[in-house]
């Protein structure tokens, strides 16, 4: 069976050259998600959401490693993603709020905001949706003779559809530059991971395909940006996908009609205390001595901050002129 | 430019082939495209010609071939694919519909999906019930794909190096029966554009508008007819979405009569379209007779030659209704 060659990384002098970096773009996706959760409370967003709050270490240490040529293809849950990637939080407050302004001209909202511009292919509003869209990038970075690579999130929910199936294969047939990155949040909408499917880690599910699969603990930034980095290597080497699962969770509902009553507090409070992402690598990096809780909070400070400037921007911008409603429906 | 006569089936070889020369993100994708040539012979010889890179055998994925056309197409190739049966849509809708149809309005007219998916439609050959659909309609109810289906060997090769360069994504809607059928083709590269619906044969006392193979079965039915002194004018809107009208509402204009053809099962089909096009048109008030439909019967396609046969329009059920409208019988 394959496996992913793991080599040790210089933990201390990653998190010194890149943890403030990444403790700010967690926080940054924590502001964003948890004021795009007020806006919908006080009437102002017209449709719905899926945060990722509890997240943010899956979204930043997998793209950390990709260059910003390479490709992300996003989830429903994607507001982090895009963000990691280098998207601009007021054109996503824009299209969250469906503003001419916003990445997709109001037309996309929460669910299918991309940029093109940052190598985001889109947040998909189908489970699996760009599951296999990935075999199409991959392949065309094949043909094209570039050294890039695509990364294709999705979650736990999305390894039980068909179209995981077709799309793994086809990637490990090919040694197509594809990285995998399932964000196993422990429940597809109610229905929990141990109730729907059979193995224990859905990284086992690699072995069918011959390709590498590995768990991580997804709230520890530098364990997934370790395995991210292995898998970006390998794919650009040329030889091929690999299927990674960072171990997450999402403090919020699945999206705005979740009554949570698949889950209970306790567990959700044990997750945010004991286990944030983003509480965990600012401690790390304080008892590391790069950085201090006044500098943290300082940063803390920033990030939500931009998010204010984001969501002023997006108030603040037109509403998209509806004689332009068929605009973009054909090339 | 040279002329011969080709198969319909050579002149989408033809298309594919120099397509490829011409353009080198043009690649195929699909089941038994390769060595074998593909269930019907059409990427037969292409293998050799360009390779396994550009001539690419999938498993059996239909998903992952829609899904390989829509993310190679996002990142700057122009695939062509191929769904072996046009029943096997089914298995690749999601993609289709949900994904390819969509991103470029989803994403506020920013990204381009621009590929082709070749499929053979339509019953004649035995197949039975999940070998035989004709489901072109599902596609034309969704807004962001094309529906192209050439009915001639001509049409097939400029329509289909249309379909190519259209930056959007094209369901290539081929006929069985109409594979091995021939007609002049130009041995050079040209294109047939795409929503511009052609008058396959004039005529005064009724306009016949019909779809793929039967575009050919009107056709003999006008000469058939020609013989009593009935002139059926055949319009091919080769074009299913977007759909050019303006023909067929001028052609009513003239006639003041109009019967639509198609394989499809009638219930849903595209004569629905058609007919509520010229009754909402300047045509309705040249109307001097009820609009009608000849299209498959309500059934899974049979296997029995027999029932088979007449599960879709044959020559003379087309005949005999024009026949009747064409005289005010109707």
């Amino acid at each position: 069976m394959a496996t992913l060659k793991v080599w040790n990384m210089d933990k201390t002098h990653i998190l010194q050259t890149h943890g403030r970096d990444w403790l700010y773009k967690m926080m940054l996706i924590r502001h964003f998600e948890e004021t795009a959760e007020q806006l919908y409370a006080s009437g102002k967003v017209h449709g719905t959401m899926h945060l990722s709050a509890g997240q943010e270490a899956s979204a930043v240490g997998t793209i950390a490693p990709l260059r910003p040529s390479d490709y992300i293809l996003s989830t429903h849950r994607g507001h982090g993603h895009c963000l990691a990637k280098g998207g601009t939080p007021a054109r996503m407050m824009a299209e969250f709020l469906g503003k001419n302004t916003g990445y997709c001209r109001g037309r996309g909202g929460s669910m299918h905001i991309a940029d093109l511009e940052t190598g985001n292919l889109g947040a998909n509003g189908i489970v699996g949706g760009g599951v296999p869209i990935a075999v199409g990038v991959g392949l065309s970075i094949k043909m094209r003779r570039t050294d890039q690579v695509v990364v294709v999130f999705f979650g736990d929910g999305a390894a039980n559809e068909g179209a995981f199936h077709e799309s793994l294969n086809m990637a490990s047939i090919w040694n197509l530059p594809v990285i995998y990155v399932c964000e196993n949040n422990r429940y597809a909408m109610s229905m929990p991971v141990t109730r729907s499917m059979k193995v224990e880690r859905i990284s086992q599910r690699a072995a069918a395909y011959g390709i590498p699969g590995v768990t991580v603990d997804g709230q520890d930034v530098l364990a997934v940006f370790e395995a991210a980095s292995q898998a970006v290597h390998r794919a650009r080497a040329g030889e091929g996908p690999t299927l990674i699962e960072n171990l997450t969770y999402r403090y919020k509902g699945h999206s705005k009609s979740d009554q949570q009553a698949y889950r209970t507090r306790e567990e959700v409070k044990e997750w945010q205390t004991k286990r944030d992402p983003i509480t965990k690598l600012r401690d790390r990096m304080i008892q590391a001595g790069s950085l201090t809780a006044e500098e943290a909070a300082t940063m803390d400070q920033q990030a939500a901050e931009e998010i204010v400037r984001a969501v002023e921007f997006a108030e603040d911008s037109p509403e998209p002129d509806p004689a332009n409603l068929l605009m973009g429906v054909y090339a | 430019m040279s002329t011969r006569e080709i198969t319909y089936l050579e002149a989408i070889r033809e298309a594919l082939q120099q397509a490829m020369h011409a353009d080198e993100r043009v690649f195929l994708i699909g089941e038994d495209i390769g060595v074998y040539g593909g269930a019907f012979g059409v990427t037969r010889g292409l293998l050799d010609e360009f390779g396994s890179e550009r001539v690419i055998d999938t498993p059996i994925s239909e998903a992952g071939i829609a899904g390989a056309c829509i993310g190679a197409a996002l990142t700057g190739m122009r695939p062509v694919g191929e769904i072996q049966f046009m029943d096997f849509v089914t298995l690749s809708m999601e993609q289709l519909v949900l994904q390819a149809a969509k991103l470029r309005y989803m994403f506020g007219g920013k990204a381009t999906v621009p590929f082709v998916l070749r499929t053979p439609g339509g019953a004649g050959t035995g197949a039975a019930a999940q070998h035989s659909e004709s489901l072109e309609n599902w596609f034309v109810h969704v807004p962001g794909l094309k529906v192209v289906m050439p009915s001639t060997p001509y049409d097939a090769k400029g329509l289909l190096l249309a379909a190519i360069k259209d930056d959007n994504p094209v369901i290539f809607v081929e006929h069985k029966l109409l594979y091995r059928t021939k007609g002049p083709v130009p041995t050079e590269m040209y294109e047939v554009p795409l929503s511009r619906s052609e008058v396959k044969r004039e005529g005064r006392h009724l306009t016949v508008v019909a779809t793929s193979l039967m575009v050919q079965r009107a056709l003999e039915a006008a000469e058939t007819l020609a013989q009593e002194g009935v002139e059926l004018e055949v319009i091919d809107p080769r074009t299913l979405k977007p759909l050019d009208a303006r023909p067929i509402i001028n052609s009513v204009i003239k006639t003041g009569k109009l019967l639509v053809v198609h394989e499809a099962v009638k219930t849903g089909g595209f004569g629905g379209e058609v007919v509520a096009v010229i009754a909402g048109s300047d045509a309705f008030d040249y109307l001097d007779a009820p609009i009608l439909r000849l299209a498959g019967a309500d059934v899974p396609i049979p296997y029995n030659r027999t029932l088979e046969y007449h599960a879709v329009p044959q020559v003379e059920n087309i005949v005999e209704t024009a026949r009747r409208l064409a005289g005010g019988e109707v």
